[in-house]
């Protein structure tokens, strides 16, 4: 199961707890923890359920470097990591 | 008049209380996060609570609530734009920002954004609705960037003298798009604005209402009427609510600011923080002066006394600039973090920090 890890700095404002998500894609592993806490999508995505411009997400290692679609495919041992960018602070 | 104040700034919110007559620097909430925006708890509309808006600079922006004057919060709703329909052209700005205002009368509460959005909650932050009629309103794509890329609306009068919120006549001011005036509790909207002129556009587009560059609108609350604007190339007046304006000429240091507070119970006065211009956004001689009319802006009192006189590069925003319920009592923050207060209308300030972050809103509670 693909694995999905947050920024610890998100903790302060919300749980953001490592997760392995029965999931094939991006989306759907971003939409899995956001079952878990509902809140933690408005700090990943924007209102137009876009990644947010300053939040980093990186897919095994390399960046994501789209925003808009998220149908990223994922592998059974991928590992997700969901960062604050460097910009944006 | 209360005894207590709040200066949202770029590292928090920052609380201030008065005591003989000197402010001092309280509790901090949300530190390290910017804050855009504060409503304080009203004593006429106990059941609300104090709301914050903040803009994370990874996580976007976030509304808290706080039920006991700002001690603790919790995290709100924030208010969400509608999924952006393919058709609506991919120039227009449709996420949310910022939320650079925030308004309450009773238990409803406003909220002004950027990219122009109006937002309503009437559950005090549990919930927003955007305003459909304004932001549907076909000229809204005439609205162009001001203060930032985006278009946004800083500035939500509400007028005191309606009970019943599907008849309360309210304003709004864009920069840049000019003045909006609701008859219907935000039901439809006028375009107002007439006599405001644009030095920055073509001269057949200078009076055109939807291309003024409104930086802040301020009305009296016992008058409602008599409206103040401080515009991006001038000062003017309205005394029929918004409808009207004239010019206000001759205005001594300088006629360029941000900033606009309107004395709550003469219709005549009203404050002004200048610089030298937009191209220029320093205080005219790096000497900072306040101008205070007493005459519906016919002249002008030119305020330094305690206020720096030399070297001083400060920028007071739109939002920071406020005269309490007294009439009297006035507070002022800076883009550098200078905060100031004045007891007597202006005539002497006091120097409360200057090393606060850049401050964005400086909100005096109502008493």
């Amino acid at each position: 199961m693909p694995r999905v890890v947050f920024t610890q700095q998100l903790a302060r404002f919300t749980e953001a707890p490592e997760i392995d998500a029965d999931a094939a894609t991006l989306a759907q592993a971003l939409e899995a923890a956001f079952a878990a806490n509902p809140r933690l999508r408005g700090y990943v995505l924007d209102d137009q359920s876009h990644l947010r411009r300053h939040v980093a997400v990186f897919v095994d290692g390399r960046r994501l470097r789209v925003r808009e679609n998220l149908d990223v495919p994922l592998a059974p041992a991928s590992t997700v990591h969901v960062f604050q960018s460097l910009s944006g602070g | 008049m209360s005894d207590r104040a709040w200066v949202a700034t770029r590292k928090g919110l920052f609380e201030l209380r008065r005591a003989h007559d000197r402010w001092r620097i309280g509790g901090a909430s949300f530190l390290g996060d910017p804050v855009t925006a504060v409503l304080p708890p009203d004593p006429a509309a106990p059941a609300r609570p104090m709301i914050a808006a903040l803009n994370l600079g990874h996580f976007g922006v976030k509304v808290h609530v706080s039920e006991n004057r700002g001690e603790t919060w919790q995290e709100a709703a924030t208010p969400v734009y509608p999924p952006q329909p393919p058709d609506a052209g991919a120039d227009l700005e449709w996420k949310l920002q910022q939320v650079w205002t925030l308004a309450g009368k009773g238990d409803d509460v406003w909220a002004g954004t950027l990219p122009g959005g109006l937002f309503r909650s009437r559950d005090a932050g549990q919930s927003w609705q955007l305003n459909e009629a304004l932001w549907n309103d076909p000229r809204r794509r005439e609205w162009m960037g001001g203060g930032y890329d985006a278009p946004g609306l800083h500035s939500i009068v509400l007028d005191p003298r309606d009970d019943d919120p599907s008849h309360q006549r309210m304003l709004v001011g864009v920069s840049t798009g000019g003045v909006w005036a609701s008859e219907d509790g935000g039901a439809s909207w006028a375009l107002f604005g007439e006599g405001l002129r644009a030095e920055y556009m073509p001269p057949e587009r200078a009076y055109d209402p939807i291309a003024q560059d409104v930086h802040r609108l301020a009305a009296c609350a016992s008058q409602p009427d008599a409206v103040w604007c401080q515009h991006h190339n001038g000062i003017f007046r309205s005394t029929d609510g918004g409808r009207t304006w004239h010019e206000i000429r001759d205005v001594p240091v300088s006629s360029f600011g941000f900033a606009v507070t309107a004395d709550p119970n003469d219709p005549r006065r009203a404050w002004f923080a200048p610089a030298v211009a937009d191209v220029r956004r320093v205080p005219v001689a790096a000497a900072f002066a306040v101008l205070r009319t007493d005459d519906g802006g016919h002249s002008f009192a030119v305020l330094r006394e305690g206020l720096p006189q030399s070297h001083c590069y400060d920028l007071v925003y739109r939002h920071c600039l406020d005269v309490g319920s007294d009439g009297r009592t006035l507070m002022m923050g800076s883009t550098t973090g200078s905060l100031w207060a004045s007891t007597d209308g202006g005539a002497h300030w006091q120097t409360i920090s200057t090393s606060l972050p850049p401050i964005a809103a400086v909100v005096l509670e109502r008493g």
